[in-house]
């Protein structure tokens, strides 16, 4: 959809975009230095980026960073694994959708969080309740973009397949989850970031350190900085998790259209 | 009619069964599982008390308040992002920045920000559903398919009524798929900032009678809250076949 294809274009389009980034991190630090919000609400970007540089050399960082990461990613390959199977056959299998299509209609739309309380006073509150958590609240993306990827195939291109003489075995490998990657792929998108809001909720809530656990920690030491500190190495986290997924994606999708038309 | 309905929900059931039988014959603890009727019975001393209706109309207020404006503004953000490569560049480093940081972390701050109340609720729930809307708004913008907009500008259509009547519509599903994730996320945030905080709201409720122990009264406040979130997603759902149904 682009038009302008010029250099030109290309030099603004790329410095708008360090632009936007750039002005709301001038806008935070110039709106801190003149006092518009006390620095217990707002403390300043330098403040906040002096504090992550302490935290990162101490190791504290780096020590919460390894905790949630590995807790949201147990619970996100078990939500993976699990999904994308379930999501299969209940698009292929009468008895698999008899028996999940309720259970994930009723699941999908539930607040999973919800449930939090049951898990710890079944699992405790170390890292088994936290990392069912999140597989729990992570799996019914998957199922659902799974099913949908793979009942959704485009029917000319499966009648063709099935008139050609494809058995099924075949037809589930080399038509229906090609075809169905894509949405697949959107359900782990959707997944991934919904493992780390669920890590981070359960050790707010739990405890047992990780970044979500220092979050509250500083909140209930009334450290401004260490909570706006936390949310920043939260934020880098998370980006630098949906980066990488979007360029496997690009890798994946590379015959697709979504990647061509780019 | 009725059968075919009975033979959809017979897992449901038989779950349900399955949660009544094992506490009563010990294969459970029932301090841990109490048996569906013990928190049938816990659920209707909650709604005579009038616990559940105080709370549960508050939390919904919060959560539709964040929700309409998640959609509203990440519908015009996604779209325009599509369309425009100027603001595609200025918007789409900060969406992107934004979209994976886990909401439920922002919670600490919105409740320094806007108080215990509701305006922290709403706006950690804002937070939340604008970037599944944008993003999903973004892709199915991006993935109409262009030969439709060649012709459409071919035949003379205006940029702008190309939008509309072509990019839009054609971007529609995903966006309406889009939202029934907020929907889904806002559920989340509405709970977990009411667990963390606040003196009202279905979340307090739960972690009040779990911190006091009233075990069926929880598990009846929890699944109370399940179920708000289903009925909220299947009523959207009949309201989005009813507006895809020109795609068929």
């Amino acid at each position: 959809m682009s038009e302008r294809s010029g250099r030109a274009g290309e030099y603004g389009l790329m410095a708008l975009r360090v632009f936007s980034i750039a002005a709301v991190l001038g806008a935070w630090q110039i709106t801190a230095m003149a006092h518009v919000f006390s620095d217990f609400l707002l403390p300043s970007l330098s403040e906040v980026l002096l504090r992550l540089y302490h935290d990162l050399v101490s190791g504290d960082l780096i020590r919460g960073i390894e905790l949630t990461l590995i807790r949201t990613f147990i619970g996100f390959a078990m939500a993976a694994a699990g999904g994308v199977v379930i999501g299969v056959a209940i698009a292929r299998i009468p008895v698999a959708r008899w028996f999940f299509d309720p259970l994930v209609s009723v699941g999908l739309p539930m607040p999973k969080v919800a449930f939090l309380p049951i898990f710890m006073l079944w699992f405790g509150v170390f890292d088994v309740s936290k990392v069912l958590m999140i597989a729990f609240s992570a799996i019914f993306p998957v199922i659902v973009e799974s099913w949908a990827g793979t009942q959704n195939i485009d029917k000319y291109m499966s009648w063709s397949a099935l008139s050609l003489g494809v058995g099924p075995r075949r037809f589930l490998w080399e038509i229906a989850l090609p075809a169905a990657l894509p949405q697949v792929f959107t359900g782990l998108q959707v997944a991934l970031p919904i493992s780390l809001i669920v890590a981070i909720i359960c050790e707010m809530q739990m405890g047992g350190q990780g970044l979500g656990g220092s979050i509250m920690t500083d909140m209930r030491f009334a450290d401004s900085p260490g909570v706006f500190s936390g949310i920043v190495a939260i934020a880098l986290v998370g980006m630098v998790m949906v980066k990488a997924m979007e360029l496997v994606r690009r890798r994946l999708l590379i015959w697709h259209q979504e990647t061509q038309a780019e | 009619m009725i059968l075919r309905f009975l033979i959809r929900i017979f897992p449901l059931v038989l779950l349900a069964g399955l949660w009544e039988i094992a506490p009563r014959l010990g294969w459970v603890n029932p301090e841990v599982l109490p048996p569906a009727s013990a928190v049938a019975s816990a659920w209707y001393g909650l709604l005579m008390s009038g616990d559940l209706v105080t709370n549960g109309v508050s939390s919904l207020i919060n959560l539709s308040a964040g929700l309409a404006l998640g959609i509203f503004v990440g519908m015009a953000a996604g779209v325009l992002m599509a369309w425009y490569p100027a603001v595609d560049a200025l918007v789409s480093p900060l969406m992107k920045s934004l979209y994976p940081m886990p909401k439920s972390a922002l919670i600490p701050v919105m409740i320094l920000w806007f108080g215990l109340g509701a305006g922290s609720k709403i706006a950690s729930i804002f937070m939340g559903c604008l970037l599944p809307v944008v993003l999903s708004s973004y892709n199915g913008a991006r993935g109409v398919e262009q030969t439709l907009i060649w012709s459409a500008l071919g035949l003379g259509a205006s940029r702008r009524r190309v939008l509309w009547e072509v990019v839009v519509p054609g971007a529609l599903p995903e966006i309406m798929a889009g939202i029934r994730n907020a929907l889904a996320i806002s559920f989340i945030l509405l709970v977990s900032s009411e667990f963390l905080v606040g003196q009202r709201g279905l979340g307090y409720l739960i972690s009040f009678l779990g911190d006091g122990g009233v075990y069926d009264a929880m598990f009846a406040a929890v699944l109370t809250v399940a179920a708000i979130g289903f009925f909220a997603d299947r009523v959207y759902l009949f309201f989005m076949q009813r507006t895809l149904r020109w795609r068929e």
